[in-house]
């Protein structure tokens, strides 16, 4: 049985007419199981949009996919042809952006959009469409009146429930959310996170949840997967990342958010700035910002990939078993 | 603004380009016109000759000269007039828009009466006025009922940016720190701005090109000018059509409708690098 | 509700100060042209040069403020004076017979240009950015340049080539006129009105077509990058679906307010246009009025264009909010 979406070796850049090719996402690898939940975190910019937008085929130019595969169940979406693609949209693959506030057509009425949606993808009878999305509204627990509205009239939460919703409406097996709760504040994040966790247990889709927030996935992921500067650096399970967070990265990364109990700590950012991405230093591309850097090691030599086989991957010099034995 | 945008796009090249031309046969005129524009010693009536490139007119003037002293006046009074109109909208549109209360009210009304007096008639009508039909108006008046009619659109525009700039945190910041009002229209809202300033200069331009010549094709200019416009006029007047002097009808509106295209290009190439979705890759 | 009443009271302002400015204007020109003008119009009895002189609100019996009511009241009873040059007749019935040919014709045009117009600049801008970012497309980079040249177009200009070439060289349409004189009614009546209605039409819709492309194209650019197209286009929704419904539905709003100015402006005529093909409708007459120094009649079509304008821009933001479902709440808040 094939997973539900593995990535694998996925490049992707972005190329204007004119200029060199900057790359975004480098050799990125990535496997989501049926009803798994994967997160992916990882600061601003670090290419986490990229890469959700490429694996499911939504990448526009002048972003392009330069090496690697994307397959869902087996099949290689890059090989399927636009028709074969946009039919697996919504019935078998959705994806939720950012800000989701204003995605929705602001001169259409929900119930509209939500026809419109399924009729693109067979659902013709309109009695049968409305009774499928007033049941996914109640599912996000939106008051069915709010069916007929006009985007505008629902509150920011409500209408990431909405489009929750329309992307879960025709029960998808797999479901891309990218930072879907950031605009959002945290008690509303919190109560659709919940839902979201109901439904997953519920419908049994799987979630790939991207964020920059990694106390958020520590609760809700199965994996996750810490991305720095295009590449993933980390890739874990979740109660095993967080007790056992390998990359200096991720350590940081958990030392930035706070517990709300425990012990009072001081509080420590990460110095110094994310790299550009058109000018990627030599070797480690986190070294310069590295508590645990190996001057002449880190800054030199690409770090590499341990781990893969007991399920806990981690991209860094310091677990390089080579090293552990001569050092 | 991004300059280097600017320079690299090709259709603000060509508009650049042609306006240059233009400008520069406007300043050469005495040099490049091969005789006096108001001489009337030639045959009357010729078709295009070698010693008439363009004919001659009903009053025996040569087409040629006509048309590059004509492209003197008409070149200066549209981009004079288009700068004309440039000010009046800096200061109704941006200032105003940075006043707020009761001034900011007073000038929004006032470009709002403005924008709905219909601008052609208004030109025509107020042209009557001041200076009768009798072709005997003056081009500063001209000028100035161009300028009366077209400044509200930009006007609105520039407002309206300067409203949205108004309420930009880095504004704000500005003024919470002290900085006098007129520094902060001066040094944070009108660099912002500087792309619609450009691109309205040259629809005004536009706007001032057109009009001025239409007055004129009706007699509510100076006939006694030389201008495109007028030499329009005068074949209207002295029937070309009629004679068969057709390059002294087509030639000045192709003037007209060249200069008029360069404006428009450039206006639409930096109104497209002033807002990003419209750029192309 | 209160958004509707709040426009409707612009509405009257500038109104008023419309028909206050037509007044005043005459009277503030140097040499009172108005009353010169009166002195000269041949064959007036006294007693009709002073009614006139009322009518026109010149009665220097009365103070200003005086003439000044009495010139609006003359107004809001639809009484818009004399003709100085076609005297007895009345402005009234002046405009009236001229008004409908502007209408029909410019309109006809304005119409046409927007729809062409409309459809070439969302064709333009959804090749450019459909499937996303924005590609270079050859019907868009060609479609840019022939917009910008026809709105530098010169009118009156491409009127009187297209009056010489087409109408006297060719003979394919009649060279001026709204329509033969002493015409039959009826069917070859209505032929006839086309026939000479063509070359102006034609001649308005092209300098205009410019406009209308480059608006709906801007705007349906502006459309295509917004985030719910993007979404649209995640959900699986057809290219079709997307193009109509969602962008271009969402584009046409800008067009639409300015088409309703458009239609306002219609009134004010192509002046240029209906000068030099003789089609007299209302633009032309203002002209005829101007020349011969015409003041009732200048100020009679110049105060009916301005008011037409008004309304229509007033209807174009009273439609918008059936239009726009997001003004449409903001408007009964």
């Amino acid at each position: 049985m094939p997973p539900l979406l593995e990535i694998a070796g996925l490049t992707v850049g972005y190329g204007w007419t004119g200029r060199p090719v900057v790359t975004i996402v480098r050799d990125v690898n990535l496997t989501v199981g049926a009803g798994e939940v994967v997160g992916i975190a990882g600061e601003s910019g670090c290419g986490k949009t990229t890469l959700a937008l490429a694996a499911t085929g939504l990448l526009d130019p002048p972003g392009q996919i330069l090496s690697g595969s994307v397959r869902y169940q087996g099949t290689d979406l890059m090989s399927l042809s636009p028709h074969e693609l946009r039919a697996l949209r919504l019935t078998e693959i959705s994806m939720v952006f950012q800000a989701s506030m204003n995605v929705l057509n602001p001169v259409m009425r929900i119930r509209s959009q939500f026809l419109t949606a399924m009729a693109a993808h067979g659902v013709d009878s309109s009695a049968e469409a409305t009774k499928r999305a007033e049941e996914t509204f109640d599912l996000v627990k939106i008051p069915r009146r709010f069916f007929d509205a006009y985007p505008h009239q629902l509150s920011g939460g409500m209408r990431q429930r909405a489009v929750i919703a329309l992307a879960l409406v025709l029960r998808p097996k797999l479901l891309l959310l990218d930072e879907p709760t950031t605009a959002l504040d945290v008690v509303v994040q919190r109560s659709i996170l919940q839902s979201l966790n109901d439904l997953r247990r519920e419908l049994g889709f799987g979630i790939v949840f991207i964020t920059h927030d990694l106390s958020l996935l520590v609760e809700i992921a199965d994996r996750i997967a810490i991305m720095y500067a295009g590449a993933i650096v980390e890739d874990a399970p979740a109660k095993d990342l967080y007790q056992h967070p390998r990359h200096p990265y991720t350590s940081a990364l958990m030392e930035a958010f706070p517990a709300l109990g425990g012990e009072r700590k001081k509080l420590e950012g990460i110095s110094g700035q994310p790299p550009d991405l058109r000018r990627l230093p030599d070797g480690c591309s986190f070294a310069p910002r590295c508590p645990k850097v190996i001057a002449g090691t880190c800054d030199v030599i690409d770090p590499p990939t341990t781990g893969r086989d007991e399920g806990h991957l981690v991209v860094c010099h310091l677990y390089d078993e080579r090293e552990a034995q001569v050092g | 603004m991004n300059v280097r945008a600017t320079l690299s796009n090709p259709r603000a090249i060509i508009g650049a380009t042609i306006l240059a031309f233009f400008i520069l046969v406007a300043i050469l005129a005495p040099v490049l016109s091969p005789y006096s524009p108001t001489d009337i010693n030639f045959a009357v009536g010729l078709g295009p000759t070698w010693q008439h490139w363009l004919g001659t007119t009903e009053g025996g003037q040569d087409i040629l000269s006509q048309l590059i002293w004509g492209t003197r006046e008409s070149v200066s009074v549209g981009l004079l007039t288009g700068v004309l109109i440039c000010v009046v909208q800096l200061v109704m549109g941006v200032f105003a828009g940075y006043v707020s209360g009761f001034t900011d009210t007073a000038f929004a009304t006032v470009t709002n009466v403005f924008l709905v007096l219909p601008a052609l008639p208004l030109l025509i009508v107020l042209s009557a006025y001041l200076q009768g039909s009798g072709g005997s108006g003056s081009t500063a008046v001209l000028i100035g009922v161009i300028t009366i009619t077209g400044w509200a659109w930009g006007a609105r525009v520039l407002r309206s940016q300067a409203i949205a700039l108004r309420d930009r945190p880095f504004v704000e910041a500005a003024r919470v720190s002290g900085e006098g009002r007129w520094h902060i229209v001066l040094s944070h809202i009108v660099p912002n701005m500087l792309g619609i300033m450009v691109a309205n200069f040259f629809g005004a331009a536009l706007f001032a090109v057109l009009a001025e010549a239409g007055l004129e094709f009706i007699g509510l200019g100076n006939i006694n000018t030389v201008t495109w416009g007028t030499m329009l006029y005068w074949a209207q007047n002295d029937e070309a059509t009629l004679m068969g002097l057709w390059t002294w009808l087509l030639v000045p509106g192709l003037c007209i409708l060249v200069f008029g295209t360069a404006l428009g290009l450039l206006n639409f190439a930096v109104d497209e690098i002033a807002n990003p979705s419209l750029r192309r890759d | 509700m209160r958004y509707l009443l709040r426009r409707f009271a612009v509405l009257l302002l500038t109104l008023w100060i419309a028909v206050t400015v037509n007044f005043a204007l005459p009277r503030l020109m140097p040499g009172d042209p108005v009353q010169t003008k009166l002195a000269t119009i041949p064959g007036i009895s006294p007693l009709a040069r002073q009614a006139l002189e009322k009518q026109f609100g010149l009665d220097t019996h009365q103070s200003i403020v005086g003439q000044y009511f009495s010139y609006l009241g003359h107004i809001l009873r639809g009484d818009l004076g004399r003709s100085f040059t076609y005297f007895p007749s009345s402005v009234t019935s002046m405009i009236r017979q001229s008004l409908p040919w502007t209408l029909g014709m410019v309109g006809f045009a304005t119409l046409l240009a927007c729809a062409l117009g409309c459809g070439l600049g969302m064709m333009a801008a959804w090749r450019r950015g459909a499937a996303g970012g924005n590609r270079n497309s050859r019907l868009d980079t060609f479609l840019v340049p022939l917009g910008v040249m026809c709105g530098a177009i010169p009118p009156f200009w491409l009127a009187t080539l297209l009056v010489y070439f087409v109408s006297f060289k060719l003979g394919w349409f009649p060279v001026g006129g709204s329509r033969t004189p002493g015409a039959a009614g009826g069917l070859s009546g209505t032929f006839d009105v086309l026939k000479h209605a063509v070359l102006p039409a034609f001649t308005l819709t092209l300098v205009s077509l410019g406009g209308w492309v480059m608006l709906m194209r801007n705007s349906m650019l502006t459309v295509l990058n917004d985030d719910f197209v993007k979404f649209a286009r995640a959900v699986g929704l057809p290219d079709r679906t997307i193009a109509y419904r969602y962008a271009a539905r969402n584009a046409i709003l800008p067009v639409f307010t300015q088409l309703a100015m458009a239609l306002g402006i219609v009134v004010g005529g192509q002046v240029f246009i209906e000068i030099v093909f003789s089609y007299q409708g209302i633009g032309y007459w203002l002209l005829q009025a101007v020349m011969n120094e015409d003041y009732p009649l200048m100020q009679g079509i110049f105060l009916i264009i301005t008011v037409t304008l008004l309304v229509a821009n007033f209807l174009a933001e009273a439609l918008y909010v059936l239009v726009d479902p997001r003004v449409r709440v903001e408007a009964s808040k």
